[in-house]
């Protein structure tokens, strides 16, 4: 059985995509039988993705030896383009969360778009989004991850602005889709250079030219294609400063947020960087430039969480936050850690949009955190499993965030120790943000308006699964060894560094109180403080006007260029174009006008040509003769 | 005498006496759908029998070598019976409707097929040439099948003058050719020193010109609109996929195997002549609103980009030319059958005829626009990766300046493709919206339509299977 799902990794990302042609042509209008077809097809690939990763555990694949199955896709000239799968064991890591959280998110549309029209068109662009996503885990070479990628960006683009008759979706689709653009043109620029260099893009021949060239001609180069392709990431993974489209991207459907923000898009940038982990880690100056971006937009984005309200918001930048832990790992040089992080971080944060889900569906999409309140009365599974949540992503043991957060900083510390206080900082405002979103909105007195209800059982159900994922996953990553597994160069020994995973603990406890006392307790008004810090709090609740600041210099620069190009285009271009249009018209109106429907004509023109052929031959036939010296 | 060399013609050959037969002995007033029938699963089983007869050894000959039954002949004559095939299969309503005497019909589109298949082996010009009276006999006749419509029997008569005027052209250089060399072996031909001459010259222009006429290049077009618009209309798919590739493989075959070493004449001639058709048949089509005719045009121009692939002179551009040649036959077969199952139930094919067939048959709009879009080279279509190859043999082979013009005419051609979809697409009138009545698509229609679509697209998405296929191809003749 795994040998066949071994050798058959191609299905896992074909079968969705069959789901989002089928669904898409035929029962577009059918919601039942529409979802019936997404989560029968990505079951399967669930399954798949179990076979691949019981074969990768057993068999012979690591990390330096992995399983790699191609076919020749184009050829022209020399440029050979292929497609194929690449099974190691990080692959297999992202598939299995991939597919978990893809089919835990179906299931829980089925409850959670029971009402809406366009259910089926939903399911569609899921079980695409989910294809576009495996296809890019399994990519052998820089331009089959490059079109999943784009895929990707597409999906979120219809899937933001699923409800595209409001315009604040049709706005936020456009910003998430030209923000990542931006980050997507570095990239491409990086790719083009790495095949002008390399003559191939393939992974597993970069690994071995990439070492050499470096060795040969030193880094200056391969430095700016590895910031070039680093942009990419940025953009994708909602780095500082390209991440003002994540917190805007809540206006699509909230399972669509999980998805995004948990397992898919958002986390192939962390994994674009992994796979190309070969290039990065040869570059000392482009990995600190990774590590301080993860770690600022680590700390920028939790400092912003602190003061928001909205539920679904505190939880994107925290999101970004840990996104940027993630880069940090990888800065710092541990590539176990920052996938490790993003395993656990795709459970729990899953777990948490579809708690967020949950409780704003139960509010009729109320969504400020402070009309809430008393929650857990009324929906105790849904309280459960979001306080799961919290504990897991705030670190507290032995919930998953804790082993793997531990390891990130314990890989921080070793290498720098502005970045170690960074990350420990960032850990104590994250414990504090969410404590606070968990006693605001669940904690307190119900208020009398309250609508919340315990949701329907395809929603609590995944919750459920989920929650219990994010206990376990951390745990078993330590105690299995998924250093041992998921590595790049040398195997990373497992071990906790009491010191820091003490301190980090003590730090999250300390946030956990003070958020009690704040706003459960209530010893402390949160509104003195609020004023006590003033600028400060103006400045995070208002996100650093980064928003505003680029607004100002979209105004100024691009829009005046705008218009004066738009002037150009109208004026020049399009007179060009039209000008050229008529030509080509007026063309087509003298040769169609030879054609008079008689056949004299036709044989005389015919007779035409044949007499001006003869003349050429004739003509080249004197040239040969004057060539040969007029001998014959 | 090895008779297995003949094999796929005698084939064909048995096809055609028993539709013939057949017609002969059935009652009079019976339907001749029955033959309609036989010959399509005839032509399924010479398919599936050309595929046994690839080889990588030495290829068979026949004849004393006047007939090669080589991997390029096979792809040929593979390329004709699919395109026969589809075209059977996509009008059989239409013949049992428009053409009063189907049976004679059928024997004739098999004595077409017949013809063509012997062009594909033919190695000598005497061969050659009786492969293509064959062909060019069986269309004339062909063409004027439509008693009930005067421009059939029109597009019959001019089509008879302006071919009949080529054939003595052609059959003057050929006289040439031999008078110079003493021989009609290509071989022997390839080989001698008097061609070089003024005659030898003349008389290789003269016999290209004889293709020109089968490719309808221009100025030797003047016959293609005329007579596309008033045949039938699935003759018409048979004489823009079937009898174009015909004289492509043949011309190919002539100017590598018998003047390859007089390369630096002919080569410019043929690139100035892709040009001049690649220009003027997209211009000329733009204005066009009956969509037969449009495809005449659009299909002076796609010999246009073929000849490109020829003028590359090398197995990089035959192999492109294969590979676009056969994606010329799925498209084609699409946007035919479309217009065939239009023509029965709206009886015409302008731009209005097709208004509001998104609404009233979405499943022939969208293939006829997949179709459309494939031969303007759009992706992820068939014709995008074969316009890819084309263009970059002329690249490779220094021809800049007429990938160039190609790509720019490409870009010119998605306006009148474009133009057909819109008139499909388009928001109705109410007027037209009461008018425009859902109709049956016969099972025939809809296979064809369907299997030519996942052909374009799966080519596509999917090139490296025909390039496969277009290598083997050339492997036995570029050796």
């Amino acid at each position: 059985m795994s040998e066949f799902a071994l050798t058959h990794a191609w299905l896992i990302p074909l079968l969705p995509a069959l789901a989002f042609v089928v669904i898409g042509f035929f029962t577009r209008l059918d919601k039942s039988i529409s979802a019936k077809i997404a989560i029968s097809m990505i079951s399967v690939s669930f399954l798949l993705a179990l076979g691949v990763l019981a074969a990768v555990i057993s068999g012979p694949i690591t990390m330096d030896n992995p399983l790699i199955q191609k076919v020749l896709w184009a050829k022209m000239g020399t440029l050979e383009l292929s497609m194929g799968v690449l099974v190691d064991p990080m692959t297999a890591m992202m598939l299995i969360v991939v597919t978990t959280v893809a089919l835990l998110v179906q299931i829980y549309s089925v409850g959670y778009m029971e009402h809406d029209p366009g259910a089926g068109r939903f399911f569609a662009f899921l079980s695409l989004f989910a294809s576009s996503m495996l296809g890019l885990v399994i990519s052998v070479n820089f331009l089959q991850m490059y079109a999943f990628w784009e895929l990707v960006g597409v999906c979120s683009y219809l899937l933001i602005g699923f409800y595209y008759y409001k315009i604040s979706a049709r706005e936020a689709a456009k910003k998430a889709f030209i923000t990542t653009r931006i980050g997507d043109f570095g990239m491409l620029l990086g790719i083009l250079l790495l095949q002008i260099t390399f003559g191939t893009l393939d992974f597993m021949e970069l690994k071995e030219l990439v070492p050499a060239y470096i060795w040969i001609s030193g880094t200056g180069f391969m430095t700016v294609v590895g910031l070039l392709l680093f942009i990419g990431p940025i953009g994708k993974s909602g780095q500082f400063p390209l991440h003002v489209w994540l917190p805007d991207a809540m206006e699509g459907p909230t399972p669509v947020s999980a998805l995004i923000h948990a397992a898919t898009m958002v986390v192939a940038g962390v994994y674009l960087v992994g796979r190309a982990y070969f290039i990065f880690s040869a570059l000392p100056a482009v990995m600190t430039v990774i590590a301080w971006i993860g770690g600022f937009t680590a700390f920028f984005a939790a400092t912003i969480a602190i003061t928001q309200r909205p539920f679904k918001r505190i939880l994107a930048y925290s999101t970004i936050s840990q996104l940027g832990y993630m880069m940090l790992a990888l800065g710092v040089g541990s590539l176990t850690a920052s996938m490790f992080h993003l395993m656990t971080h795709a459970f729990f944060k899953a777990l948490l949009f579809l708690c967020a889900g949950a409780v704003i569906e139960a509010m009729n999409e109320e969504a400020d955190i402070f009309k809430m309140g008393g929650l857990r009365h009324r929906m105790p599974t849904t309280f459960k499993c979001m306080a799961v949540g919290v504990l897991a992503i705030a670190g507290v043991p032995p919930f998953a965030g804790f082993f793997s957060k531990d390891m990130i900083l314990a890989a921080a510390a070793e290498v720098s120790m502005p970045l170690y206080l960074l990350a420990a900082a960032t850990a104590f405002l994250t414990a504090f943000y969410m404590a606070r979103l968990l006693f605001v909105a669940f904690f307190g007195e119900v208020r009398e308006d309250c609508p919340a209800h315990e949701t329907n059982s395809y929603m609590r159900m995944p919750l459920v699964v989920l929650a219990v994922l994010a206990v376990v996953s951390g745990a078993w990553g330590h105690f299995a060894g998924f250093g041992e597994w998921v590595y790049f160069g040398a195997v990373q020994e497992e071990h906790i560094d009491f010191m820091i995973a003490g301190s980090s603990v003590l730090l999250t406890l300390i946030a956990f109180a003070l958020a009690y006392e704040i706003y459960v307790a209530k010893r402390f008004s949160a509104h003195l403080l609020a004023q006590r810090f003033g600028i400060l709090y103006t400045l995070s609740y208002n996100k650093y006007y980064v928003d505003e600041f680029y607004t100002i210099v979209r105004n100024t620069f691009v829009d005046k260029l705008g218009a004066v190009l738009y002037w150009f285009d109208l004026h020049v271009v399009d007179g060009v174009v039209n000008g050229l249009a008529k030509g080509v018209g007026c063309l087509s109106c003298v040769f169609t006008a030879l054609q008079n429907g008689q056949a004299q004509r036709y044989v005389a023109v015919f007779y035409c040509g044949v007499i001006v052929l003869v003349a050429y031959s004739v003509f080249c036939a004197v040239r040969i003769l004057n060539l040969l010296g007029g001998a014959f | 005498m090895n008779f297995w060399a003949v094999s796929t013609e005698i084939f064909i050959l048995v096809i055609m006496t028993v539709a013939l037969a057949v017609d002969l002995v059935l009652p009079k007033k019976e339907t001749r759908r029955g033959i309609g029938y036989l010959v399509i699963s005839g032509l399924l089983a010479a398919l599936v029998y050309t595929f046994g007869l690839y080889h990588t050894g030495p290829s068979m000959t026949f004849f004393d070598g006047l007939f090669l039954e080589d991997n390029y002949a096979l792809f040929f004559k593979q390329l004709f019976i699919l395109g026969m095939l589809f075209s059977v299969l996509f009008s059989l309503d239409y013949v049992e409707k428009n053409i009063k005497s189907p049976g004679e019909f059928y024997t004739l589109l098999m004595a077409a097929l017949l013809g063509m298949c012997v062009m594909a082996s033919a190695n000598d010009l005497l061969t050659m040439f009786v492969g293509l009276e064959l062909m060019t006999v069986s269309f004339y006749v062909l063409v004027g099948q439509r008693m009930d419509v005067p421009d059939s029997g029109e597009a019959s008569v001019k089509y008879l003058v302006v071919g009949a005027g080529s054939t003595a052209v052609m059959l003057y250089g050929i006289s040439l050719v031999y008078g110079a060399t003493g021989s009609l072996d290509f071989a022997v031909i390839c080989r001698s020193i008097q061609m070089v001459f003024s005659i030898g010259l003349a008389g290789i222009v003269l016999v290209m010109i004889g293709f020109f006429f089968k490719l309808s290049v221009i100025p030797f077009h003047m016959w293609a609109p005329d007579v596309y618009q008033g045949a039938p209309t699935p003759v018409t798919a048979l004489l823009a996929m079937g009898s174009k590739a015909a004289g492509i493989a043949v011309f190919m075959r002539a100017l590598y195997a018998a003047f390859p070493l007089l390369g630096g004449y002919w080569i410019p001639l043929l690139a100035v002549f892709a040009a001049i058709c690649m220009v003027g048949g997209n211009i000329m089509a733009i204005r066009q609103t009956d969509v037969k005719r449009m495809l005449a045009y659009s299909s002076i121009a796609q010999a246009g980009y073929m000849m490109c692939g020829i003028a590359s002179a090398d197995a990089a551009g035959m192999k492109a030319v294969l590979f676009y040649a056969m994606l010329y036959v799925f498209a084609n077969v699409g946007a035919f059958a479309v217009l065939t199952c239009v023509e029965v139930y709206r009886g015409g094919t302008t731009h209005t005829h097709l208004t509001g067939l998104a609404q009233s048959a979405p499943l022939l709009a969208a293939v006829m626009t997949v179709s459309l879009l494939s031969m303007a080279g759009i992706p992820p279509t068939a014709g995008f990766s074969g316009k890819m190859y084309i263009f970059t043999a002329a690249v490779e082979r220094g021809y800049l300046w007429l990938a160039f013009i190609g790509f720019l005419m490409s870009m010119i051609s998605v306006y009148y493709y474009l133009l057909v979809a819109k008139a499909m697409y388009r928001d109705l009138t109410p007027e037209e919206e009461t008018a425009n009545t859902a109709f049956r698509i016969p099972f025939g229609v809809r296979a064809t339509v369907l299997l030519s679509v996942i052909a374009t697209v799966g080519t596509g998405i999917y090139p490296e299977l025909l390039a496969m296929l277009t290598n083997l191809a050339s492997q036995t003749f570029m050796r």
